[in-house]
């Protein structure tokens, strides 16, 4: 069987994109490899690890289990995207205050995931935001500063804090 | 951890989607949120000739209440579920069951009617499924037929679904006044459950008149537990009472064995969470006003 490619246009993080893809190809390897935005990263590629959490049309999906000829006519963003709009941009430095990372290789997935609370809005006990991220795996088990992180920048925007830092 | 090749078609109409199903059967394989076939696809435990993309079907959306029965569609996913008015005032068993699945990420994608047709053992919609009586409606090009849910789980991810055949929706009757109890054990909030319980009971000043008692995670399929039912039917709720369905259960049940549980201690769980549903329900009939 012949590589089957389809055509598709979307927007990632905000630019019109067309281009033929392999209609097996994932949405993660899609960006990573045909556009170069490598901040979404490929951990288990089976939906358990979280490490490829992006938006699809607003809302919080695994890229590694969309095929990127799914995406057609819709609208991603990655990491790149939500770090180019200073939308998590208090979330992103509260990461850097407490030490949220340690290899790094989760913190964009955490971060998606993480934004989808702060986006919510409102506090949320230590055990909810665990609950949360139980979708996102941290390897180096930092998990406890990652908490830190998301609880700090929760209580500063219900405090009416603004993601301005 | 690529998928293999494969021919894919995003279908804009149910004829399309039930002709192609009859002309590649079991080499065709339905896309709709992907949750459990892409994963399957990656790591090529499956290898479907033809991916045929529902997604894009406005007629397989949808959830609504009429009649005394509410219909799911096929591609209602987890988040719309969770949301729906109609199912928090008419299927609270649904409501308490649907939190319980997976993650947000996949909650967002995945779909009620995938969660149904998939039939994974410790999937927590089938249980509910069961436990409400629903009918599954399935169509090929030859027509329509409803399934109930008692004849429609087979086994381990097989049901009595032809392969020709596509899941359009779920039908739930809607009973009032029944209590609904549901309760799982994972390792992780969002792990795939080891032990799980979906009841629904018709409690009268505390005592249990009637009910279904379906257990799921243990089995290889949802299972109703009729004895434990026969065993515990008519009496007032209380400690005694749930150590006679403790008692019973190993009559209805003969968990699986593998790496996760061995079968004594899913039988183990399957009764603490028995104990606890039953003083739930127990605790809930005497707050008549309290709603879960």
């Amino acid at each position: 069987m012949s590589e089957e490619t389809m055509p598709i246009s979307l927007t990632v993080n905000g630019e019109s994109v067309s281009r033929s893809v392999p209609v097996r190809q994932h949405l993660v390897d899609f960006l990573r490899t045909e556009l170069g935005l490598t901040g979404t990263h490929l951990g288990c590629e089976h939906g358990s690890c979280g490490a490829c959490s992006l938006r699809v049309d607003s809302l919080l999906v695994r890229g590694c289990l969309m095929l990127a000829v799914q995406t057609d006519g819709g609208e991603v963003v990655t990491i790149e995207g939500l770090d180019a709009t200073g939308e998590i941009a208090d979330l992103q430095a509260a990461f850097v205050e407490r030490n949220a990372l340690q290899c790094g290789f989760c913190t964009p997935g955490m971060l998606m995931a993480a934004a989808e609370l702060v986006r919510a809005g409102g506090r949320k006990t230590r055990a909810e935001i665990r609950t949360h991220l139980a979708g996102n795996f941290c390897r180096c088990t930092g998990y406890h500063a990652i908490v830190d992180a998301i609880a700090a920048t929760l209580d500063r925007r219900a405090n009416g804090g603004s993601n301005r830092v | 951890m690529k998928p293999a090749k494969f021919s894919y078609v995003r279908a804009d109409g149910l004829a399309q989607v039930l002709e192609l199903l009859r002309q590649n059967g079991a080499e065709a394989q339905i896309l709709a949120g992907g949750q459990s076939l892409l994963p399957a696809l990656n790591m090529r435990l499956a290898q479907p000739k033809l991916l045929i993309d529902i997604n894009r079907l406005e007629a397989l959306k949808g959830i609504s209440f009429e009649a005394g029965q509410v219909r799911i569609g096929a591609l209602a996913r987890h988040v719309e579920v969770a949301a729906s008015p109609i199912v928090c005032q008419h299927l609270p068993l649904i409501a308490q069951a649907v939190a319980h699945v997976a993650h947000l990420a996949v909650r967002n994608r995945g779909t009620f009617g995938g969660s149904i047709a998939l039939a994974d053992p410790a999937a927590e919609l089938p249980a509910c499924a069961l436990a409400l009586d629903a009918r599954f409606v399935v169509a090929s090009s030859d027509g329509r037929r409803e399934i109930t849910a008692a004849d429609f789980f087979k086994g381990v991810q097989a049901t009595a679904r032809r392969s020709d055949e596509l899941l359009i929706e779920t039908l739930i009757p809607v009973r009032q006044g029944r209590t609904p109890v549901f309760l799982e054990l994972a390792r992780r909030h969002g792990d795939f459950a080891i032990a799980g319980l979906a009841f629904q009971l018709l409690l009268e000043h505390g005592v249990l008149a009637d009910g279904r008692l379906v257990y799921f995670a243990s089995e290889d399929r949802p299972t109703l537990a009729l004895r434990t039912l026969a065993a515990i039917r008519g009496q007032r709720l209380g400690p005694a009472t749930a150590e006679a369905a403790v008692a019973a259960l190993a009559e209805d049940l003969a968990p699986i064995d593998n790496a996760q549980a061995s079968a004594k201690m899913r039988l183990h769980l399957q009764s603490v969470l028995t104990r606890r549903a039953l003083a739930e329900a127990r605790a809930r009939s005497t707050e008549p006003t309290r709603r879960p």
